[in-house]
């Protein structure tokens, strides 16, 4: 069906059919939680979902965890829950979150201990089994078993290392971990639409494993679609939504309302938000969502069901109110999705910048002295990167720059320049290139940011697992007393 | 005959990029039905990669939604290796879809004048319609 086709006339739902609404918690470890406040007190949900967990995310967890082995996840679980727990017990709303990362056990307790200083009681529930590093770490797996996803290399080439590794798991351990009762419920990786598709599996009654009937894969490839538009928090409500001129239209950003989703047991979804909050949910700023980070939308692979989007049908009723409909579903196949990181050298960067008359041939100047130190000290390094922010940051190429004369004839130039190398001296070295530069380089410096900033770089390893060496670890562990 | 003109694709359409590995996608979507017809005939994967090719060559995988009018790509090997050894201060290419948009497709003013007038699909409230790009060009 093709969009110009959309008449807006109000949709009515068969009443007897039964109804789950559900709620985007966080989009990544750092959001804001008062939209989720605004969602449990005015949205009428009876679930929070929230993703914690971008693909980069368990990389710092590691740092956490070496530091601190009690660490390891997501830290603000904790004072997100001490927010929103008195509002979720008040309402009977549950809470399913992957703040666990890397260590969800560490999670739980840390949130225990919080509430038991309140003198709060929750039922939480812990699921565990997607750390696969041992099984990429290990020599006598076979050569041809988790080779890179994308160009084929085999896993001994960053073996030694590697920091993390994490298998997607699927809805089922959370749907489990609903079905035995938990309030909350704390994981580590897993699919972060399956934050989502677990609540509606146990609430509908969906069925979910070894599903083979077209209606049963429909069902869930709805749901998945569902928690796609909701695992990205204000990304679908309005947020970040890339335009020219349109993004004005949308209302009152600094109050946002994450989306809400009232899903029917046949799968049907209508994607709301709370009423008074900002942001819009429309037919653009809802497929804006959709299609982010999907790849092939024809084959957007869970663990749980493989969707085709090609016969969505987002019908856009008005009033922040988006009916979801025509999602397709396959059985998924026998392997699960593997993110692993390994070490990959470190960068250090300093940005640094000049002002009118010529700034632009004294930032060329500038950066020819740095070469020069670079090669006189024998620095080791891969590579020197340089970028012109408010120039060409951004863009890259496709900003061309003015010719010369209108760049000498600018306000100001900034220029940072990012050193890529495998030695970790190197870097701490790198800022000590800059400072004399300040008395003995052109003139009109407006001076140095970043001079200590230096950090380790990690390569992203993409890979496939058979499920039959993650699903039987996966374990689903109650903690806590009734509250 | 109408006249032909080299339209940027900011005027017609809007579009989001992310990140997965090494690859950068985009979504890009026209903003009614007749905005859909030009950027599914102009937007092939081969522009797109001819475009970003002068900064990040890689193949470029595409995708056509008419049922959201609405373009998928792929850009391989956009990100240096992947987010986290990325030097570019958009390091996740969060910022690309930006660059998308500065691709420039050639229409016919009978047909730039269809897309810009037909009015936007989703419901914008009590604000007036307002393609993007009106007063460009």
């Amino acid at each position: 069906m093709i969009g110009a086709t959309y008449p807006v006339v109000p949709i009515h739902f068969p009443t007897f059919m039964k109804s789950i609404r559900i709620g985007a918690g966080l989009g990544f470890y750092g959001d804001n939680w008062e939209p989720v406040a605004a969602s449990i007190e005015y949205g009428h949900v009876q679930f929070i979902a929230s993703d914690h967990l971008a693909e980069l995310t368990l990389a710092i967890l590691q740092k956490d965890r070496q530091r601190d082995p009690s660490l390891g996840y997501a830290r603000d679980v904790v004072p997100m829950l001490l927010r929103l727990w008195p509002l979720m017990r008040e309402r009977g709303v549950r809470f399913v979150c992957n703040a666990g990362g890397l260590n969800p056990m560490g999670a739980a307790q840390a949130v225990l201990a919080a509430f038991a200083a309140k003198g709060w009681q929750a039922r939480i529930a812990v699921v565990t089994g997607d750390d696969v590093l041992p099984r990429l770490q290990d020599v006598s797996t076979p050569a041809d078993e988790l080779a890179h996803l994308f160009t084929g290399e085999a896993v001994s080439q960053v073996r030694e290392r590697l920091v993390f590794g994490n298998a997607y798991l699927g809805a089922a351990p959370i749907v489990q971990a609903l079905d035995a009762g938990a309030d909350i419920v704390i994981t580590g990786r897993v699919a972060d639409a399956a934050l989502f598709l677990g609540p509606l599996v146990h609430g509908l009654g969906w069925t979910l494993g070894g599903a083979t009937e077209p209606q049963d894969l429909n069902r869930l490839a709805q749901g998945l679609t569902v928690g796609h538009l909701l695992e990205c928090s204000g990304q679908g409500s309005g947020g970040n939504f890339g335009s020219q001129g349109a993004w004005k239209d949308i209302p009152d950003l600094a109050h946002i309302g994450y989306p809400i989703a009232e899903v029917w047991e046949d799968g049907t979804a209508l994607i709301t938000k709370a009423p008074g909050t900002g942001g819009r949910i429309n037919f653009d700023t809802v497929r804006q969502q959709l299609l982010y980070e999907v790849h092939n939308p024809h084959a957007y692979h869970s663990p749980d069901v493989v969707l085709d989007m090609g016969g969505i049908v987002l019908h856009d009723e008005g009033h922040d109110r988006v009916r979801l409909t025509g999602a397709r579903g396959q059985a998924p196949g026998p392997m699960l999705k593997v993110v692993a990181g390994y070490r990959d050298g470190y960068k250090a960067e300093v940005t640094w910048g000049f002002s009118w008359p010529d700034a632009w041939d004294k930032s060329q100047a500038a950066i020819a002295t740095i070469r020069t130190q670079l090669a006189d000290r024998r620095i080791p390094h891969d590579e020197l990167f340089v970028e012109y922010p408010g120039l060409n940051s951004a863009h890259g190429a496709l900003a061309p720059l003015p010719d010369a004369g209108a760049l000498n004839a600018m306000n100001e130039i900034w220029t940072r320049l990012v050193l890529r190398t495998p030695s970790k001296a190197a870097t701490d070295g790198f800022g000590r290139l800059f400072p004399w530069l300040a008395l003995s380089g052109p003139a009109y410096t407006c001076g140095f940011n970043g001079l200590h900033n230096t950090s380790e770089l990690l390569g992203i390893w993409p890979t496939l697992i058979p499920r039959v060496r993650v699903e039987p670890n996966i374990q689903v562990d109650l903690l806590g007393g009734a509250p | 005959m109408s006249q032909t003109l080299r339209v940027p694709l900011v005027r017609i359409a809007h579009a989001r990029s992310g990140d997965k590995a090494d690859w950068v996608d985009f979504g890009l979507f026209a903003w009614n039905l007749a905005g859909y017809r030009l950027i599914e005939r102009e937007v092939t994967a081969e522009r797109v990669r001819a475009h970003f090719a002068p900064w990040l060559p890689g193949e470029v995988d595409a995708w056509a939604l008419p049922n959201i009018l609405a373009l998928k790509f792929v850009l391989r090997g956009a990100l240096q290796g992947g987010g986290a050894r990325n030097l570019r201060l958009d390091n996740l290419g969060k910022a690309m879809a930006g660059a998308l948009l500065r691709l420039e497709i050639v229409v016919t003013e009978a047909e730039l004048a269809e897309a810009l007038e037909a009015p936007r699909v989703g419901w914008w409230g009590d604000v007036p319609p307002s393609p993007p790009g009106r007063g460009q060009g």
